[in-house]
């Protein structure tokens, strides 16, 4: 361990704000990569499911 | 030797297919998803609170352990992009295009991680923010050519246009990678020369470069983590008229 106490890993000697957010901002765009698809996903279940009552209602109406 | 070009066709063709894709990534997600959450949480421990500060650049140089996995993925993902644009291109594979799509944001995200890291890093280290030297530039160049790929398939609604010209520009594209990895040897450059050298020892010692090693190998498994991720919501989104999309749509419960 490099750090004696919690204060002094988030300040690393006065460089604490240069490591914090490099680390800070990877970390958003590593959730923003995982979250995106994960919300498209969603759509697009929700949009075919649609899509597909549609013509099974079509369907339904032309029989 | 037939044998051995047989097994390599029977698989060539099995992984063409969305559907042999889909379900077999279906069974590997979650390993994979383990290994690289395991992997990055060990590397980030070890990179922030064990690995020893640099005598010159003191704490900053914690800053290796993203942006230097950062940087390489950010060559490695284009590569990967170049080459499935280059067989999508010439055998119309289908699972070739869209893995060549997904890699685009997914390059470009790891290409501005690098960027920023390395401005962050640089300013009180070498007290810029910015130098217009020979590997800072190409590595813009990379992005904006990442962006240029992104928005040429967003521009393009037929999607065996949109692969093909894309596919022409990474292919184009493909020239600045030589130029990234070797511009710290051609150029004279405030950037230093890369740390893992192939069949050489790091000149750092093991506890500052085993936690390197161990985030790189973090990050390439979330980036295959990443592309998985998008390739399945692209396969449904093409596939969608096919039968086993509405059957798999049809099968999970309400979200």
């Amino acid at each position: 361990m490099q750090f004696s106490s919690f204060s002094e890993l988030i300040q690393m000697g006065g460089q604490g704000i240069f490591v914090w957010s490099s680390y800070g901002i990877t970390l958003l765009v590593i959730a923003i990569n995982v979250l995106s698809p994960l919300l498209r996903r969603r759509a697009l279940r929700k949009e075919i499911k649609h899509s597909i009552n549609r013509e099974v209602r079509q369907h339904e109406s032309n029989s | 030797m037939n044998r051995l070009w047989a097994l390599i066709k029977r698989y060539y063709h099995r992984l063409g297919s969305p559907q042999y894709f889909y379900d077999i990534s279906t069974r590997f997600l979650p390993w994979l998803v383990a290994v690289s959450v395991l992997l990055c949480g060990f590397g980030l421990i070890q990179a922030l609170l064990f690995a020893p500060q640099d005598y010159q650049q003191g704490q900053t140089f914690r800053i290796i352990y993203i942006h230097v996995p950062a940087a390489s993925l950010a060559l490695s993902a284009y590569l990967m992009m170049a080459l499935s644009a280059a067989i999508g291109l010439i055998w119309k594979m289908k699972m070739a295009e869209i893995i060549a799509k997904v890699c685009a944001p997914i390059g470009a995200s790891f290409t501005f991680i690098a960027l920023v890291t390395g401005a962050i890093w640089g300013k009180p280290t070498w007290g810029t923010w910015w130098i217009w030297d020979a590997r800072l530039t190409s590595m813009l160049i990379l992005f904006f050519l990442y962006l240029g790929i992104m928005s040429l398939h967003a521009a393009i609604q037929n999607t065996q246009t949109a692969a093909k010209s894309t596919a022409i520009l990474a292919l184009v594209g493909v020239v600045n990678l030589p130029i990234i990895k070797y511009s710290v040897e051609w150029w004279n450059t405030l950037h230093q020369p890369a740390t893992f050298k192939f069949m050489q020892k790091p000149a750092m010692p093991a506890d500052m470069w085993m936690p390197l090693l161990i985030m790189m190998l973090g990050f390439y498994c979330l980036f295959v983590v990443l592309v998985i991720l998008r390739a399945r919501c692209e396969i449904i989104d093409r596939e969608r008229r096919s039968r086993w999309v509405k059957e798999l749509i049809l099968a999970t419960k309400q979200d």
